[in-house]
């Protein structure tokens, strides 16, 4: 009566599973993928391991020498070795600066997705499973906060709280502030995906399974159909990282990012903006070029992700 | 010399672990005005089959071998557009999804015309003319609105006779039908099947009719083959077959059908399932599910487990499977000893 | 005895119901005056229409189910039967509470079940299960057949140990002959015949009484089908089930029906003991449904051919829905919406042309 069609019985591992998954096979076979990973662990390293791997703390006042200022980089006559890649205005090492606004892009990026995912997740999953008025309210929710730009959100709420509590506050609670902004200004890229996903696996017959099993809509929700649409979710947070960067590089240049003290990589740009004219070209380009590596790596690795985990393409 | 022949076909699949012989050692023919079913389960091959003749098959799939030869012409190297010649207009092809042929953006007019013009010098007054004929040949009724509706303004049973207007509309020697009927009803597909066996006849068309369903093979055709894990097992007049079927595979197929057993007992089932064609069992594929796989000792014979089964001719039929030649031996052996 | 209850009409039925003497007399589940829409409009908004300058509301709606009335005894097998679109899916997802009734009342055990809420209707889920159509969609693809099989046995019995859940996963695994030690796999590793294996173990893994299954068979292959029905027989015979079966596939109700309802947009054209249908099918639909089967015998089978096709169960035809496509339809069938009455041998039919003997 038993059948023996499956002859090994020995159950492969988490590890064997993922060796013989389609995910290993597609990346080695796709060298953008390799550099990008590897680029991007060593960005991600950099910025991690930044206290230990910068030569100065340019938090540090008493490190910072203002007559060392605009040095330029090594390859260049007229640098102090000590500079690997020169100085900035204030005469704060360069590279120690970018390793610390890597940081701090890289912990605003992944807070305002966290923020993102967690909201619009969960009013995605509502709107799809629950249907009917909850999805309708939180689609129009959605719909209307999509017609303000990011921007635009992050701008005025940026100006009131400096206007209400003064620039010194700001500056203060900068990091956490700009994770609320950016994360509420892009939730419901979130909410559609996921809800375009719940939609059509709530038609699938394992759900209709669950609810015949008695289940409460809150298990099958998250139990059973949450983990079913996370591919889609992966997809789309490796744009959103690199979107919220970009926000957030996009509002420090603007004035209403991380203050120059504390510098992100859109801070650090913006710094070094004023004296492009003047010469010092590298206090710009090289974070610039930092943010350029950073955000084209997650957008391609996105890439790859969104080719391997598109069902069509391999399970036919 | 037969209509369509084929010969050892061997089709693969280049798949990341290797090669997949989706098809091996694959020989039929037709004659004109034949009727031909191809029957096996979902992963036999038989649909593969249908598509390589006309060289349809999608990468990563490829012909690796064997020869497919129309009418005295070799299909099977030849290029896209010497196929395109004979793909719609001398062997025409039904799907079981009629959207997969029917274009949703284009009236059925506007294909039909499109197609005849494609093959022939005609004008488009001459075409919808044709056209119009076609869908009278099919029974459709009012045919000639129907030919300015789309298809999604049909129902499922009119889509598919619409496409059988199409598959006859530049009056080709062969049709191959994969699935014709399986989307559709059981009252819609018995209309569909008769009408297709009547046009065939009618118009003296060779049939390939690719199906799971022994019900229906047993009505339309003339000859059929058996497939199990991408072979042709058994092959031969199709009354022959289903009355006194000779393949364990065959023989299991039919005695499992619920027909076949006293309402309320047990049905006759095949132990397990059809292997992977990725990972065959050695031997003859069908050995693990056999129940005649042990000799007169009570022992495995050993030519099932190492030996692919070649064929043999049983009668009118020609059967791969080692306990059938050896039967077959033994009465040539008794016959022999007979006359001596 | 069974017979009695469920051969007159309902009102009758449901009085008999009511001071029930006799346990096992007593149908297992009442589908009574059962009716189900659906609104093909949207919402309010969509609904909105400008017509002659005015504007009014309009709604367009699927009349997928038209007044049933079906009794389901205990140990019976009832197949239902009709081609797409008649409904019987609809009849499923009703009965077991995945959409909720337009009108009409469903009785289990005598218990009216159809209005409960949720928590009330817990105790009646660990009763009747569900077997669906697609094995290769009715398994979660990111649980393991373990997890699968635990969960409905822990939501059910949240009182029973580790072991005994695990127990209990084991020997419904081995019921189904699906080896136990597979238990860590996922669902997509085993064969479409395995998965619907599984499929049947989550049923039975609570101990159901009743099982409804919504075209089990119809993805599977001839030898795999085979499989299938022997296992649900065997299951039925053990467990002593009650099945509630639909299909298109009327081979399939010839050989596991106890008796046989035949569906035609969403009406019940014919109930009988499935002996009798098949040796004397009465409704014209009937008889054409059987004569469609292709069968492995004849060379040349007799269809009886009927005109046009099913019409959308949008806009429902008056009177008899069959009357369109009915060779032997009159004036009365176009008006007159026929009943159900008995004929002999527990048979059933809606059709004018039974009653006044022309057929």
């Amino acid at each position: 009566m038993r059948e023996n069609a499956m002859s090994d019985t020995i159950v492969p591992g988490r590890w064997a599973r993922f060796r013989d998954s389609y995910l290993l096979y597609s990346f080695k076979r796709d060298l953008v993928a390799q550099v990008s990973l590897v680029l991007f662990a060593m960005l991600i390293f950099a910025a991690v391991f930044a206290p230990w791997l910068a030569p100065a703390n340019p938090y540090d006042l008493a490190q910072i020498d203002i007559m060392a200022s605009e040095l330029p980089p090594f390859w260049i006559d007229g640098a102090d070795p000590q500079y690997l890649m020169g100085t900035d205005a204030q005469g704060r090492d360069l590279l120690s600066t970018i390793l610390y606004g890597l940081r701090v892009s890289l912990i605003i990026g992944f807070g305002a997705v966290l923020m993102q995912a967690a909201i619009g997740v969960s009013f995605g999953l509502m709107a799809g499973y629950l249907g009917g008025r909850v999805d309708a309210f939180l689609m129009r929710l959605a719909d209307i906060q999509l017609s303000f730009s990011t921007l635009m959100v992050a701008i005025i709420v940026g100006a009131l709280v400096k206007a209400i509590f003064g620039g010194a506050t700001f500056s203060e609670y900068a990091v956490p502030l700009l994770v609320l902004i950016i994360g509420l200004a892009e939730w419901p890229q979130y909410a559609r995906t996921v809800r375009a996903s719940v939609l059509a696996e709530r038609s699938k017959e394992y759900v209709d399974a669950a609810r015949v099993m008695g289940l409460k809509s809150r298990r099958i929700m998250f139990r059973h159909i949450l983990p079913n649409t996370l591919s889609p979710i992966f997809v789309i947070s490796t744009v959103q990282v690199a979107n919220a960067i970009i926000s957030e590089a996009a509002l420090s240049f603007l004035g209403l990012g991380m203050p120059e003290t504390h510098p992100s990589l859109g801070s650090l740009i913006k710094s070094g903006f004023d004296y492009i004219q003047s010469g010092s070209w590298w206090i710009t380009l090289i974070p610039g070029a930092v943010l350029v590596i950073l955000v084209l790596v997650i957008n391609l690795l996105g890439d790859w992700l969104r080719d391997v985990l598109n069902p069509r393409l391999y399970k036919g | 010399m037969a209509l369509l022949e084929v010969n050892n076909l061997d089709v693969r699949f280049a798949l990341r672990g290797g090669d997949v012989r989706a098809l091996r050692d694959v020989c039929f023919s037709l004659d004109r005005g034949e009727r031909l079913g191809i029957v096996g389960e979902s992963g036999a091959g038989k649909s593969v089959a249908a598509f390589s003749l006309l060289n349809l098959i999608a990468k990563p799939g490829y012909i690796a071998g064997g020869s497919i030869t129309f009418d005295g012409e070799e299909l099977s190297g030849m290029k896209d557009r010497g196929l395109r010649r004979i793909r719609g207009n001398r062997i025409s092809m039904i799907f079981q999804d009629p959207m997969m042929t029917l274009n949703p953006v284009l009236s059925i007019g506007e294909q039909m015309v499109e197609c005849l013009k494609a093959h022939r010098r005609i004008s488009t007054r001459e075409a919808r003319a044709i056209s119009l004929h076609k869908l009278n040949q099919v029974q459709i009724p009012s045919p000639e609105t129907r030919l300015d509706q789309y298809p999604h303004e049909l129902s499922g049973g009119m889509r598919q006779r619409v496409i059988i207007a199409i598959a006859l509309l530049l009056d080709p020697d062969i049709i191959i039908a994969d699935e014709p009927t399986t989307a559709l009803d059981v009252t819609i597909q018995a209309e569909i099947m008769d009408l297709l066996l009547e046009l065939c006849e009618k118009h003296n068309v060779g049939l390939v009719l690719i199906t799971h369903d022994l019900g229906v093979v047993s009505q339309v055709t003339q000859r059929m083959l058996v497939m199990y894990a991408g072979r042709v097992i058994e092959q031969g007049p199709t009354r022959e077959i289903i009355n006194d079927p000779q393949h364990p595979y065959t023989q299991g197929l039919i005695n499992a059908l619920p027909q076949m057993a006293t309402p309320g007992s047990r049905l006759n089932q095949i132990p397990g399932s059809m292997p992977s064609l990725s990972n065959l069992p050695s031997g003859c594929a069908f050995h693990p599910r056999c129940g005649f796989v042990n000799d007169a000792n009570g022992e495995p014979r050993k030519a099932c487990l190492d030996k692919v089964p070649g064929f043999v001719d049983s009668g009118n039929c020609r059967v791969a499977c080692h306990m059938v030649a050896e039967l077959v031996n033994q009465q040539q052996r008794d016959s022999r000893e007979e006359i001596l | 005895m069974t017979a009695a209850v469920s051969q007159h009409d309902p009102k009758a039925s449901a009085a008999l119901a009511g001071h029930r003497e006799n346990d096992t007399a007593a149908p297992l589940m009442e589908i009574r005056n059962l009716y189900k829409r659906f609104s093909l409009s949207g919402d309010f908004l969509e609904q909105l229409k400008f017509k002659g300058g005015k504007l009014v509301r309009e709604q367009e709606h699927v009349h997928a189910i038209n007044g049933i009335d079906i009794d389901i005894r205990r140990g019976e097998a009832l197949c239902v039967v009709g081609e797409s679109g008649c409904g019987k899916s609809t009849v499923a997802r009703t009965v077991m509470g995945l959409l909720s009734p337009s009108q009409g009342e469903i009785h289990y055990d005598g218990q009216r079940v159809d209005h409960l809420s949720a928590k009330e209707l817990l105790p009646y889920r660990r009763r009747m299960q569900m077997i669906f159509q697609n094995p290769y969609a009715s398994l979660n693809p990111r649980m393991t057949i373990q997890q699968t099989l635990e969960e409905p046995i822990r939501l059910h019995h949240p009182d029973w140990s580790k072991e005994r859940v695990r127990d209990q996963v084991r020997d419904v695994m081995d019921s189904v002959g699906i080896d136990p030690d597979w238990g860590s796999r996922f669902g997509h590793e085993f064969s479409g015949g395995q998965r619907q294996r599984i499929a049947i173990a989550r049923a039975l893994a609570v101990d159901p009484e009743f099982i409804v299954a919504d075209e089990p068979i119809s993805a599977l292959d001839v030898s795999i089908q085979a499989q299938v029905l022997n296992l649900m027989m065997e299951a039925q015979q053990k467990r002593n089930l009650t099945y509630l079966f639909i299909t298109h596939d009327l081979a399939v109700v010839e050989h596991f029906g106890t008796r046989v309802a035949v569906m035609y947009l969403g009406m019940v054209c014919e109930i009988a003991p499935t002996g009798t249908l098949f040796a004397k099918p009465r409704h014209p639909y009937t008889q054409a449904l059987l004569s469609a089967i292709p069968r492995l015998e004849d060379d040349r089978p007799q269809h009886i051919r009927l005109q046009g096709e099913v019409p959308t169960p949008v806009n429902l035809p008056s009177g008899c829905v069959f009357h369109g496509r009915c060779p032997h339809a009159n004036e009365r069938c176009r008006q007159e919406v026929p009943a159900l009455i008995d004929v002999e041998d527990g048979a059933r039919v809606a059709c004018h042309g039974v009653e006044e003997g022309r057929l």
